[in-house]
C-alpha cells in the first residue's frame, strides 16, 4: 500500500509528505511529553529541597530495622530499603504468579461451563460469575480473610492430616523437601524426561501426519515425566528428607508455611479474576461459527475432539486479549493487599520503607515503575502467544 | 536541547515562585478561617467520635486549642483523618497546617522531612498487650512469639531493636490501621499486640472482652508524642508551641475552663500576665492579648485535657505518671510567660 502512495504522489515536498508528517507529528508529541514530565519533576524536586526534605535515592542503602513476615529471598532486619524492595517486588510476583495460574484454570472451566447443555452445570456457572464478578475485590479479599482466620483454630488446637500437614490460624504448613547429595541424579532424570518427551511429541506428530493414528500423548508425557525421576528416586536409595513442621512454644517451626494472608489474597484474587476470564472464554466460544461445530459433528468426531481441536484454537484469538487485561487488572489488584498486611511491594515498600524514610515520592516513583514494568511484559509476552494463535492467511 | 531545557528551567522557577510566596500559615489560617489540622483515623483517648459523631481526644484538644487562640472559637478546624503512611505528606504537601496525630518525636521526622516537632503533649512508651489465656507474664517470655503491628511507625523499628536485645525471635504482621491490628489480635492472627502503651489501654477497651487481654509491665521504648508543623515558618511553630506551654502553665496556675473568669480579678502579677491584663505577649505571638484566656477559656489547661480524655474522668483511665507537671513529679514543664 506505501508503495503505492509514494508512486502515486512522487513530487511533494519532504515535510507535505504523508508518511513523513505522521513521523514528525510524533516526535513533536513525545518531546512534548518528555518535556512536560522533566518540567514537573524538576520543579518538583527544587519546590522539596527548598522546603528542607531529603531527595535522591541513597535511602536504599540505609539499615531498614523492620522485619518482614514472609520472604523469598534470605532477609533480616539489618538488610537495606533496597533489599525491602526486591522483598516485596518477589511477594507481588508470587502473589500474581499463584492467582494468574488459578484463576485461568477456574475461568477456562467456568467458562466452558457456562455453555454446557447440562442445566445445572451452565447456571450454576453463571450465579457463580453474577456473584463474584459484582461485589468489589476489596470486600472479596477482607471477608475471605476475615472469613478464614476466624472459622481457623488456634496453633495448638491446628486442623492435622498424619501429622505432617497443619492448618490453623497462623497458616497452612506441610513437610519441607531437604536435599541431599545425591539428589543431583534426580534432576538429571527430570532432564532427561523432558527432552525425552520433546521427542516423542514430534515423532507422533509425525506419525499422525502420517498414518492419521493418533496417538495418548499427554498421558504417556506424564507418566515419564514423572515416573523416571521418581524411580531414579527410588534407586538412588531416596536422596531427601522431609523437614516436618513441629509445634515450638507459640507457633509451628519448620516446614513451609503458606501465610492465611497469601491464601486469602491468593484466593480472592482468583476467584473475582476468573469470572472475567470465563467471560471471556464464553464470548470466544460463542464467536465460532456455529457451522464448523456442526461441520465437525458431522465428521462423527467426539465432543472433547471438537472442543480442543475445532472449537478452542479458533476461539483462542477473541479470548487471549481480553485475558491479557485480567492478568494486568489482577497484578495491580494484588496492591490491595495492603489491606491484610500480606508483605507485597506497596505494604512494605510504598509502606512501611515509606515511612520510616519519609521520601514518598522516590518511593511512589519507584513503586509505579514497577507496575509499569510488569505491565508491559505481561503484556508483550501476551501478544506474542497471541500473534502466535492468529489466524495464518495464506 | 539547550533552548528546551533553559525554557522548561524558566517555567520551574515561575511555579516555584508561586508556591514558596505563600509561606504564612497564620495569615492563610486567617484568610480561610479555619485551622486544619491532622488527626487519627480513630483512637480512643486521643481522636475518636463518640457517640453522636463528634470527635474527641487529647489529639482533637491540641488542635482546638490552637484555634481558640486565634480566632477565639475551638471550632473553627477543620479535620483530616490521617492514617500513619499519610500524615507527613500530607503536612509537607500543606494539605494541612498541623499535625496532632500521635507521633513521635525522632531525629529523622525532625531533620530530614521538612518538618520540626512544636511541643510534647504525651510522653508514652511502647509496650505489650497480650491475651490472658496465653500465661505470659513478660515480654522476655515472648520468643517466638507472632506480632500484630500497626504501619509505618517507629513501633517496628523498636520492637525489631527490643527482641535482638534479647536475643529472641518474632513473626511481625504488619497491618495498615489500628482497627485492623485489633482484629488481627482479637481472631487470634498473632499472640501479641505491640503499640505505645496510651493505645494499648485505648485499643484494649473496643475488644468484644477488655478482661481477656492484659498489657504486660515493659515498657521497650521513649515515645514523646507530639504536635508537628512546617519547617521554615518560626511565627507558626511558637503559636502552636506557646499554646502547648500556655495549657502548662494554666494547670500551674490553678487557672481553669470554670474559673478563668474569675482569675480575671486576680491580683496576682502571673495570672495578670498570662490572661493578657498586663503585657503583650498574644500580640508578639501575632495573637490577640487574650489568646491564652481563649484557650483556657474554650478548651481547658492541660491538667483538664488529660483527665477528660485519658485519664481518670475517661474510661481508658491512664495514670498521668510521666505527664504530671514538673512540681508533681512529672516531666511536663512549661516556660514562663513573662
Amino acid at each position: 500500500m506505501t508503495k503505492y502512495k509514494r508512486k502515486a504522489q512522487p513530487s511533494v515536498a519532504f515535510y507535505n509528505n504523508p508518511e513523513n508528517r505522521a513521523i514528525i507529528y510524533q516526535i513533536v508529541a513525545l518531546a512534548a511529553i518528555f518535556l512536560f514530565t522533566y518540567f514537573v519533576l524538576n520543579n518538583m524536586f527544587i519546590n522539596i529541597e527548598k522546603r528542607g526534605i531529603n531527595t535522591g535515592f541513597d535511602f536504599l542503602g540505609n539499615e531498614a530495622g523492620f522485619g518482614i513476615l514472609q520472604t523469598l529471598i534470605p532477609y533480616d532486619e539489618s538488610n537495606t530499603h533496597g533489599r525491602v524492595f526486591l522483598v516485596g517486588l518477589l511477594n507481588t510476583l508470587l502473589v500474581s504468579g499463584i492467582s494468574i495460574f488459578f484463576a485461568t484454570v477456574i475461568g477456562l472451566l467456568i467458562g466452558i461451563g457456562r455453555l454446557s447443555k447440562n442445566f445445572m452445570i451452565s447456571k450454576l456457572s453463571m450465579i457463580y460469575i453474577e456473584t463474584f464478578r459484582n461485589i468489589p475485590i476489596l470486600l472479596q479479599i477482607l471477608f475471605w480473610y476475615n472469613v478464614v482466620l476466624a472459622s481457623l483454630p488456634s496453633p495448638r488446637q491446628s486442623l492435622s492430616y498424619l501429622d505432617s500437614v497443619f492448618f490453623n490460624n497462623r497458616g497452612l504448613y506441610i513437610p519441607k523437601p531437604v536435599l541431599e547429595g545425591g539428589f543431583i541424579t534426580v534432576i538429571i532424570a527430570f532432564v532427561l524426561a523432558i527432552i525425552a518427551v520433546l521427542y516423542l511429541n514430534k515423532w507422533s506428530k509425525r506419525r499422525h501426519d502420517e498414518t492419521g493414528e493418533d496417538f495418548p500423548i499427554v498421558l504417556t508425557s506424564t507418566a515419564i515425566i514423572i515416573g523416571a525421576p521418581t524411580l531414579v528416586f527410588f534407586i538412588s536409595g531416596m536422596p531427601a528428607s522431609l523437614d516436618y513442621p513441629a509445634l515450638k512454644g507459640f507457633n509451628f517451626k519448620g516446614g513451609i508455611t503458606f501465610i492465611p494472608e497469601l491464601l486469602a489474597l491468593a484466593f480472592a484474587l482468583s476467584i473475582y479474576t476468573a469470572t472475567y476470564i470465563a467471560e471471556a472464554v464464553r464470548a470466544g466460544i460463542e464467536a465460532v461459527p456455529k457451522g464448523q461445530k456442526e461441520a465437525a459433528n458431522a465428521l462423527g468426531l467426539k465432543d472433547y475432539i471438537i472442543l480442543k481441536k475445532v472449537i478452542l484454537p479458533q476461539a483462542l484469538r477473541v479470548i487471549i486479549p481480553p485475558v491479557i487485561n485480567q492478568y494486568l487488572n489482577l497484578t495491580k489488584n494484588s496492591s490491595l493487599a495492603t489491606a491484610i498486611g500480606y508483605p507485597e511491594l506497596v505494604t512494605v515498600f510504598a509502606g512501611t520503607s515509606l515511612n520510616q524514610v519519609g521520601q514518598a515520592i522516590e518511593i511512589i516513583l519507584m513503586t509505579m515503575a514497577v507496575y509499569l514494568i510488569i505491565s508491559i511484559v505481561i503484556s508483550l509476552i501476551m501478544n506474542y502467544f497471541n500473534a502466535k494463535t492468529r489466524i495464518k492467511e495464506r | 536541547m539547550k533552548l528546551l531545557k533553559s525554557v522548561s528551567l524558566g517555567l520551574a522557577a515561575l511555579t516555584l515562585a508561586a508556591t514558596v510566596s505563600s509561606a504564612d500559615t497564620l495569615e492563610d489560617t486567617k484568610k480561610s478561617g479555619y485551622l486544619s489540622c491532622g488527626l487519627n483515623t480513630g483512637l480512643p483517648g486521643f481522636a475518636s467520635p463518640d457517640s453522636s459523631g463528634v470527635w474527641k481526644g487529647i489529639d482533637v484538644d491540641a488542635c482546638r486549642a490552637v484555634a481558640a487562640a486565634i480566632f477565639a472559637d475551638p471550632s473553627k478546624v477543620k479535620y483530616a483523618h490521617l492514617n500513619a503512611k499519610e500524615r507527613f505528606t500530607a503536612l509537607q504537601s500543606g494539605e494541612i497546617d498541623m499535625l496532632a496525630r500521635n507521633t513521635t518525636w525522632t531525629a529523622t521526622r525532625d531533620t530530614s522531612l521538612g518538618l520540626t516537632f512544636a511541643a510534647v503533649n504525651y510522653y508514652d512508651g511502647q509496650g505489650f498487650l497480650i491475651s490472658k489465656k496465653i500465661g505470659v507474664n513478660s515480654a522476655k517470655e515472648l520468643d517466638g512469639a507472632t506480632v500484630c503491628i500497626q504501619a509505618g511507625t517507629t513501633t517496628e523499628l523498636n520492637l525489631t531493636d527490643y527482641f535482638k536485645a534479647n536475643k529472641m525471635e518474632y513473626k511481625p504482621i504488619t497491618y495498615d490501621t489500628s482497627a485492623q491490628t485489633i482484629e488481627g489480635f482479637e481472631t487470634g492472627r498473632c499472640d501479641v499486640l505491640t503499640s505505645d502503651a496510651s493505645q494499648l489501654y485505648g485499643l484494649r477497651t473496643t475488644l468484644k472482652d477488655p478482661d481477656s487481654a492484659k498489657v504486660l509491665p515493659e515498657i521497650i521504648s521513649k515515645e514523646p508524642l507530639g504536635t508537628v508543623v512546617r519547617q521554615g515558618d518560626d511565627k507558626w511553630f511558637k503559636i502552636v508551641r506557646w499554646t502547648h506551654i500556655a495549657m502548662l502553665n494554666a494547670e500551674e496556675l490553678g487557672i481553669t475552663s470554670k474559673n478563668v473568669d474569675e482569675m480575671l480579678k486576680s491580683p496576682n502579677p502571673s495570672i495578670k500576665r498570662f490572661l493578657g491584663e498586663t503585657g503583650k505577649f498574644g500580640e508578639y505571638l501575632g495573637l490577640d492579648n487574650k489568646w491564652a484566656y481563649n484557650i483556657i477559656k474554650y478548651v481547658g489547661n492541660y491538667g483538664e485535657v488529660f483527665d477528660r480524655n485519658v485519664g481518670k474522668d475517661s474510661p481508658l483511665k491512664i495514670e498521668r505518671g510521666l505527664n504530671k507537671l514538673w512540681k508533681d513529679g512529672g516531666i511536663q514543664y512549661g516556660a514562663p510567660i513573662r
